[in-house]
């Protein structure tokens, strides 16, 4: 597995926010205009004059603002490399030198009286250093959400119907057919081994298809022909970083749901490809309506859900639908890859 | 025949997992030297069990909960009506809501992967222990059956639920129709109300009708009160609604 962290958390000792993240950003604006209000409304002589107050502030405001994520989100490897405090020291340094530019340019637009420089340095360090202490905040709150995340990804994944249905395949293949009863066994192996280990990290999508291919290969030994697997990975980059066991339980999910109910088995059809910045992964399965287990359905998407939120955020989608007795999943993440 | 050789078991294999079934005849010969027996057939699914229930003499059924189409649960229900029951020993590998409820109903099965002395074990049992009853079987199941049985002249016949139009309560018995015909089932209309109360309505203290099965409803012209006669869509039957059910014309209009 790549030793990369995922894009939220970066690590443990740095603990600045991913700027190029789409949640993150968005945080940003909302809460620093947030401020700016607060500034406007304390600045008005009355409540009718807040949106006038507002309105001027935002112009100096703003452009700092959108600079400022634009400029972090360029610098952000850069930056993640630096020290801690060394690199809050030059995001301070450059939000000031920020706001005596953009202070500049508004007075020369005739906007100067409107706040003195001193009050647009002050309201611009003050934003940030709330920013940066929100979101430091807010990973060490979702720290143990990420070691959870591990647990959750185990605890989800070893569905005991399919552990003791795979020795008793295994078993019962071990007299008549040794050397499948051995790949079996190989292929369980790894698939347990992704299954114990530190899944905190992102991890390539070939590893992921890889696994789920394994796991359908020992599925395909209790069910035969009833299991038919139709996988379009043409278009996949095998580069593109996934939290790991994001495909697998889903596939999981199309057996035990989709396949296993039918007389005559039925087709499971996955598909990997890209779309413009976006990695996209799709699984389809027969579906005949209420299943006679529910439950369990819910719970590992609602863990898939979780995980990929975690790790990006606003960045990242997942829908299920129901329709015409098929079952369908799509997951849709921003394709990134491990840094060289 | 000898004596020895008539009572020799004879036993079916019912998963719809062709390595399961392997790994049972693999067992199930091994036993044969403490416990002698006779595999009849194995079957892929509850309906295949009944096929060959009605086809031959089977005294111990393995079967699995968990098979498409219809389950083991649902099989043993079917086949708990049977005059004279063959033992069922159900397998599974990992059921939880199963197993809460055949814990509590006191109902034995065996773990897959199964073990030597375990279905040892279970076989001797069935020599002595009394078949599991029809109402532990009703209450451990989690969902109503897709059929009714009829037993007819020792064989099982199935009734798609699907296709029963009405359920009238006579005596003991419940009459079953369906467009085609009438069925005789050993069932209590009240459990049959329980179990399918989604699909049927009740229109009278004996008589539960199919909600899908309903055309319309007519005044009911024969008694000098006003009552009101359930028309059935397929057959063009009328049956009375009850006073105290009279309620339910209004749901429907």
């Amino acid at each position: 597995m790549i030793d990369v962290a995922s894009i939220n958390q970066t690590g443990s000792g740095i603990r600045l926010p991913n700027f190029c993240n789409l949640g993150v950003m968005l945080r940003s604006l909302v809460i620093a205009n947030l401020f700016v209000l607060a500034a406007a409304t304390l600045k008005a002589a009355n409540v009718q004059r807040v949106g006038a107050e507002f309105m001027v502030l935002a112009a100096f405001c703003e452009p700092v603002l959108i600079a400022s994520l634009v400029a972090l989100c360029a610098a952000r490897r850069w930056l993640h490399r630096l020290p801690y405090v060394v690199s809050l020291a030059i995001i301070a340094a450059f939000e000031i030198a920020l706001a005596w530019g953009v202070y500049h340019l508004g007075a020369g637009l005739a906007l100067a009286g409107a706040m003195s420089l001193a009050q647009l340095a002050f309201l611009t360090l003050f934003v940030t250093g709330c920013l940066i202490a929100y979101f430091d905040l807010r990973s060490r709150a979702l720290a143990p959400a990420v070691a959870e995340a591990r647990i959750q990804a185990l605890q989800a994944r070893i569905r005991p119907h399919f552990l003791y249905n795979s020795i008793n395949a295994v078993l019962s293949l071990m007299r008549s057919d040794p050397r499948r009863a051995e790949r079996a066994l190989e292929d369980m192996a790894d698939l347990f081994r992704v299954l114990m280990a530190d899944n905190r990290t992102l991890a390539p999508i070939a590893d992921e298809v890889r696994l789920a291919r394994q796991y359908l290969a020992i599925e395909s030994l209790r069910l035969g022909e009833r299991l038919r697997v139709t996988w379009r990975t043409e278009g996949m980059p095998g580069d593109a970083l996934v939290p790991p066991l994001v495909l697998q339980p889903l596939v999981e999910n199309a057996v035990y749901h989709g396949i296993e109910p039918l007389e005559a088995g039925g087709e499971i059809q996955i598909e990997v490809g890209r779309a413009g910045e976006d990695l996209v992964m799709s699984l389809r399965n027969p579906y005949q309506g209420a299943s006679n287990h529910p439950g369990g359905n819910r719970m590992a998407l609602q863990n898939i859900r979780e995980r990929l939120q975690l790790h990006f955020d606003a960045e990242a989608s997942m829908l299920a639908e129901v329709s015409g007795g098929e079952y369908r999943v799509t997951i849709r993440l921003p394709y990134m890859t491990a840094p060289a | 025949m000898s004596l020895a050789a008539a009572e020799t078991p004879r036993i079916l294999i019912a998963d719809d997992e062709g390595p399961a079934r392997a790994r049972l005849r693999d067992l199930l010969d091994e036993v044969r030297g403490e416990f002698p027996l006779a595999i009849v057939d194995e079957a892929r699914n509850g309906r295949e069990v009944l096929d060959v229930l009605n086809r031959e003499k089977v005294d111990i059924v393995l079967l699995d909960i968990r098979m498409p189409d219809m389950d083991g649960m649902e099989a043993a229900r079917h086949i708990a009506g049977m005059e004279h029951p063959p033992a069922i020993i159900f397998t599974t590998a990992f059921d939880s809501y199963a197993l809460k409820a055949f814990e509590v109903n006191a109902i034995d099965y065996l773990l897959k992967p199964i073990r030597l002395e375990r279905l040892l074990t279970a076989l001797g049992k069935t020599r002595a222990a009394p078949p599991v009853s029809r109402e532990a079987l009703d209450a451990a199941a989690n969902q109503p059956r897709k059929h009714l049985s009829v037993h007819e002249r020792g064989k099982i016949h199935l009734v798609a639920v699907g296709e029963i139009l009405y359920l009238r309560a006579e005596l003991k018995y419940v009459t079953v129709r369906t467009e085609s015909r009438e069925y005789l089932v050993e069932e209590s209309l009240t459990r049959l109300e329980e179990e399918f109360g989604d699909a049927f309505v009740r229109i009278h203290r004996n008589c539960l009708v199919a909600r899908a099965a309903i055309g319309g409803f007519e005044r009911n012209a024969e008694d000098g009160e006003s009552g009101w006669n359930v028309v059935i869509k397929a057959t063009g039957e009328k049956l009375a609604v009850s006073r105290r059910q009279q309620h339910v014309v209004k749901q429907f209009r």
